[in-house]
């Protein structure tokens, strides 16, 4: 069994600060590691364990600029056999259709019987690109799967809905699987598949080395586009307890007494 | 008259709360914009609901099919195709859920309408829809404008509008006239199997002790356990924990997981992403501990500290021990 594999790389925000970059299009990308897309790893490490199981070859592709080598280098250290880029400006600001539509040419030619990818990015969180990926391919797809059970030419899957409803559906293959974070544990990869990977090709794709129009994907293939960018506002928002860790936690003690929960 | 049409969301026999949410978004841009709100109502034995819906919209279509019962987005999809193409509207406003998520991508690719996801806020600006969305985890808010289409497609974010009050005057009813197909062998429902229920019931504490990815490793736990105990609270978390097999599933405060409504909801290093915010910003007190000041769960937050866990946690621990002394 074949699987391939769309990820992409991150700036890791969830702890850090996050600082607009001056002209409000973008971020401060400086000081920012850069990582696997959370849901991207469970997606990666559910194709290794399945290969692994069921006998096959893990592709692994992304869009993204010459940073992201580097999450398809670590994907090759874990046990990914090949590894696609869609490089070139022509890509650049796609819209999550947009981007679909190019991963779609790019994956189209590989062989599979499953895409996954992960549910949603941490980064733009459109929760879109991989059911958008599906429609492109003409392939049935489900997301937020965090289930899922092999059958002859089918596959079980469960997603998670709201209030952890589990919603069991049995996929035809090859279909499209948003994977949802936390339905395995993902592997670190060694020493020496490090090592390895990093004499490893990376198949670099163009969009006319994929017979795509150049205005069919990135800014000018985007019928949505990015105006501006800005701090959410900030409502009424905490009071905020000031001072050393210890003050302000007497602070908070205090607060906690007074409302009768000391 | 141009229109903004909602798709009603229901699950097992419920309207479920983000239609309303959308209806009253609709309503309040339709007012400004000129446009009439229209409710598209799909599913089996489903036609009771039009009547809660037909008071928060101009007009509610109906379709009542055996072959709608479960929700499939293959089926969904071909029939809200249909349903497009003969209206037409300025607007179409998909729940930003499980079960949108599904949905709408697609319905984007086929029609090539112009779509954004995870909408909080849209707004016309003349004839031109703007729509707010968020990213880097609720971080940032990014202003979205739409290519020139009959039609513009949105998924909007549960919980980021409030349900207004019902019309005096309600809507028509229309029942709808579109072929449904059968579910396809390539995607067939087979069930919905309920959550696990574990040994602590953490919607039912008056205190919540809740922790997130700024916790950093499991063996950080046992400190977190002896505030909640000092506090009279059980422990809950953030989906990343549930993630990392710190804590089970059924300590999952947020859309995936449980929402909860303590008196005391102690977020420590969580920074506040809307799943997790949508299942405790109805804690009567919420106090936030996280190291970014910028961090969204300081919005929803009475009180907060700028800090460091490791060191707050151990220190007010402390503090509560002198105060009961």
């Amino acid at each position: 069994m074949n699987i391939v594999v769309c990820l992409k790389q991150v700036p890791e925000t969830a702890e850090a600060e996050v600082k607009l970059a001056s002209d409000k299009k973008g971020i401060e990308m400086e000081g920012l590691p850069l990582q696997i897309n959370e849901a991207d790893n469970y997606a990666l490490e559910q194709a290794l364990l399945l290969t692994e199981e069921h006998d096959g070859d893990v592709t692994v592709v992304t869009l993204g600029p010459d940073s992201s080598d580097e999450v398809l280098r670590m994907s090759m250290a874990k046990g990914a056999a090949e590894a696609v880029r869609l490089a070139g400006p022509a890509f650049d600001r796609g819209d999550p259709v947009a981007i679909a539509r190019a991963l779609a040419a790019a994956v189209k030619d590989l062989e599979y019987d499953l895409v996954l990818t992960g549910c949603m990015s941490s980064d733009d969180g459109n929760t879109a690109v991989g059911m958008a990926l599906a429609e492109c391919l003409d392939l049935p797809h489900a997301t937020y799967v965090t289930q899922m059970e092999m059958g002859d030419g089918e596959v079980t899957v469960g997603r998670e809905l709201e209030g952890g409803l589990i919603e069991k559906l049995k996929m035809k293959m090859p279909c499209v699987l948003g994977i949802q974070t936390g339905i395995n544990e993902p592997r670190y990869a060694s020493i020496m598949g490090i090592a390895k990977a990093s004499k490893r090709e990376i198949a670099m794709k163009s969009a006319s080395d994929l017979g795509l129009d150049e205005g069919s994907v990135g800014e000018e293939g985007s019928r949505t586009k990015l105006e501006e960018l800005a701090y959410p506002p900030v409502g009424e928002g905490a009071e905020i307890l000031e001072g050393t860790p210890a003050e302000s936690s007497g602070k908070l003690a205090e607060v906690l007494r007074e409302k009768g929960f000391v | 008259m141009d229109e903004i049409l909602v798709l009603a969301e229901h699950r097992e026999g419920e309207l479920r709360d983000i239609t309303f949410e959308m209806l009253s978004k609709a309503r309040s841009l339709g007012k400004d914009a000129g446009k009439s709100v229209t409710a598209l109502l799909l599913g089996a034995g489903v036609g009771d609901y039009a009547e809660a819906l037909k008071s928060h919209a101009d007009e509610v279509l109906v379709l009542d099919h055996g072959n709608l019962k479960a929700f499939n987005a293959a089926v969904y999809q071909q029939v809200l195709s249909e349903v497009l193409k003969s209206r037409e509207p300025s607007l179409v406003m998909i729940g930003h859920t499980a079960f949108g998520v599904d949905l709408a991508p697609g319905l984007a690719v086929t029609l090539e309408l112009p779509f954004a996801s995870d909408c909080i806020d849209l707004a016309y600006e003349g004839d031109d829809l703007k729509a707010t969305r968020q990213i880097y985890e609720g971080k940032v808010n990014a202003t979205v404008s739409f290519a020139d289409a009959p039609t513009v497609l949105v998924t909007f974010r549960p919980s980021a509008c409030p349900v207004e009050d019902a019309e005096a005057s309600a809507g028509k009813v229309t029942e709808l006239d579109v072929a449904v197909p059968e579910e396809p062998a390539m995607r067939q429902f087979l069930e919905y199997v309920e959550a696990a229920v574990g040994e602590v019931d953490i919607t039912k504490a008056d205190v919540v002790v809740s922790i997130g990815r700024g916790l950093r490793e499991e063996e950080n736990l046992p400190m977190i356990e002896e505030l909640a105990e000092a506090l009279g609270g059980v422990v809950a978390c953030s989906r990343p924990c549930v993630d990392a097999g710190w804590l089970p599933k059924d300590r999952q405060v947020g859309s995936s997981g449980k929402t909860v409504k303590p008196k005391l909801y102690l977020a420590i290093g969580i920074s506040g992403q809307f799943q997790h915010l949508s299942g405790m910003k109805a804690a009567d007190t919420i106090v936030a501990v996280n190291k970014d000041p910028k961090a969204p769960i300081f919005s929803e937050a009475d009180y907060g500290i700028v800090g460091d866990l490791m060191k707050v946690v151990p220190a007010l621990k402390e503090k509560i021990a002198e105060l009961r002394a």
